[in-house]
């Protein structure tokens, strides 16, 4: 396997996203935010239809949109006295909205857009690795450099608000980095199971962490795993490579709830 | 004795002409351990949120140390020990996890905590008697010892006002009286301001010197020992 090349960056990307995916969704899911990675797909969903219809690389579209997007959910959120869900759902449908609108003009329901929808991993090229590291690399620097304050923000967001913590800032720094993730997920699971890379892993490590630092870097350990594996699956067993990585990931959460329950008796 | 809160003519309103709070004058001294009791929708939780600069009075003026409290200069040392319900999120954080996000402000944002700063992380935990259970996860511990730790974290960023929001919902008669004696102690040996906020206040009564029922407005405020006997259970607050 390793000795095709097409593999190898495959298995490249698939582990930077491995990585980020999990480490970004933390945030999210212990604020029970685990659907926002969901509505930014959506809306990155209208950015690739944009960037089909413009003749412009439908990535950096998908980036511009899910920042756009992520940036809207939390204003809408935390200013624009709309309830979490009710935020989530409203760019959800437009931004499902806009991209068949946009892809319909565009002419282009077709095999391509069905690449951004369920992935093409195995389609990866030597530059889009490079963008893939580079921005992940950047994504995980500030997650390292942030942690201490979005993890005092998931344990008591309106205590860190009184005595002066800039969560405003912090959590459109969130939205961000969720974009930003959306955005390179993209070719590895697609859009429709992008989530399910930044939730599953979080979920699974909860289970059978014994501290919160223990579940961030379990969450990027059942990532990268879930990813490596899945590739590899898919490859012998010919399988879709997006799909099968989600599976594996649905999987190892069903055997951590398993561990845990097994812990508590 | 200087004035650490001051609330001059406050109203409140959500929507206009209905009105949560009205006329509320209020002045609390630095050092004093105050009880704000009062029914549930009475007001209460809108009064703390002025008191904390969250909320802006439609009418009136809210000052901490003598600064309009919303854009108060020394938010550090405020302490907030919010609702059970908004704290802990879904993550297995241990004490020592939870009470840490209590030196975010005090400590700076980026990279991990100084010495000085985990000392006061430890003092904080060895105050509220958690020292025992510092590395186990919060949600493993009853409902008293989660309080104590989140109190322990308001501590640790060394407050000056320290402000709790009903800290007793969810917490068993005997943990709610060892939850006071443990605020009247940490009164004495720190000399924070404390508001204890709750709908309920008879455990905290025999440690407060005064007690504050909102009702919309203020319908009293004295020490405990003159609130007349009918209105002792604050659900009686209307008699």
């Amino acid at each position: 396997m390793l000795e095709l090349e097409f593999m190898r960056l495959a298995l490249g990307a698939g582990a930077v996203v491995g990585v980020l995916a999990p480490a970004v969704g933390f945030f999210l899911v212990q604020r029970r935010q685990s659907l926002v990675g969901d509505g930014i797909g959506h809306v990155a969903f209208a950015g690739v239809a944009a960037g089909i219809l413009l003749d412009v690389s439908p990535i950096v579209t998908a980036l511009v949109a899910a920042v756009l997007g992520g940036v809207a959910i939390e204003f809408l959120r935390s200013k624009g006295g709309t309830a979490g869900d009710q935020a989530l759902a409203l760019v959800f449908y437009t931004g499902i909205a806009a991209g068949v609108v946009l892809i319909s003009a565009a002419g282009a329901l077709n095999v391509d857009l069905f690449q951004y929808l369920f992935g093409s991993i195995l389609t990866v090229t030597r530059t889009d690795l490079v963008v893939i590291a580079s921005l992940g690399t950047v994504g995980l620097a500030i997650v390292g450099l942030l942690y201490r304050p979005l993890a005092g923000v998931v344990v008591d967001e309106e205590g860190a608000r009184v005595a002066g913590v800039p969560i405003g800032a912090l959590n459109v720094t969130v939205a961000a980095l969720a974009a930003v993730t959306v955005a390179l997920s993209m070719r590895v699971v697609g859009i429709l199971l992008v989530a399910a890379l930044m939730v599953l892993p979080v979920s699974a490590a909860g289970r059978i962490a014994w501290s919160m630092r223990s579940a961030f870097l379990l969450s990027i350990a059942v990532g990268l795993v879930s990813v490596l594996t899945g590739l590899t699956v898919s490859y012998y067993a010919d399988l879709p490579p997006g799909g099968t990585i989600v599976l594996v990931a649905a999987a190892v959460f069903g055997v951590a709830l398993a561990a845990g329950a097994l812990r508590r008796r | 004795m200087s004035l650490a809160i001051e609330l001059s003519s406050v109203s409140f309103a959500y929507r206009a002409g209905h009105h949560v709070l009205e006329g509320v004058d209020l002045r609390i001294g630095e050092g004093a351990f105050v009880a704000i009791a009062g029914p549930n929708g009475g007001g209460k939780t809108t009064l703390v949120r002025i008191i904390l600069g969250l909320e802006r009075p439609s009418e009136g003026t809210a000052s901490l140390y003598g600064e309009p409290a919303h854009r108060f200069s020394r938010r550090r040392t405020l302490g907030y020990l919010a609702q059970r319900s908004e704290l802990g999120g879904d993550a297995p954080a241990t004490v020592r996890e939870v009470v840490s996000a209590g030196r975010l402000a005090a400590g700076g944002l980026l990279g991990p905590l100084r010495r000085r700063d985990r000392e006061l992380v430890t003092e904080a935990i060895e105050r509220v008697g958690l020292g025992d259970f510092a590395d186990t996860p919060v949600q493993t511990l009853s409902g008293g010892m989660q309080q104590r730790a989140f109190i322990a974290k308001a501590l640790a960023g060394e407050p000056s006002i320290l402000v709790l929001d009903e800290p007793t919902t969810g917490v068993d008669a005997e943990s709610q009286e060892s939850l006071a004696s443990l605020l009247a102690r940490l009164h004495s040996e720190l000399g924070a301001t404390i508001l204890y906020v709750s709908h309920e206040f008879g455990a905290v009564e025999q440690f407060v010197e005064r007690l504050v029922l909102v009702r919309r407005t203020i319908v009293f405020d004295g020490p405990p020992q003159a609130l007349p006997g009918v209105w002792h259970d604050p659900s009686h607050a209307h008699a």
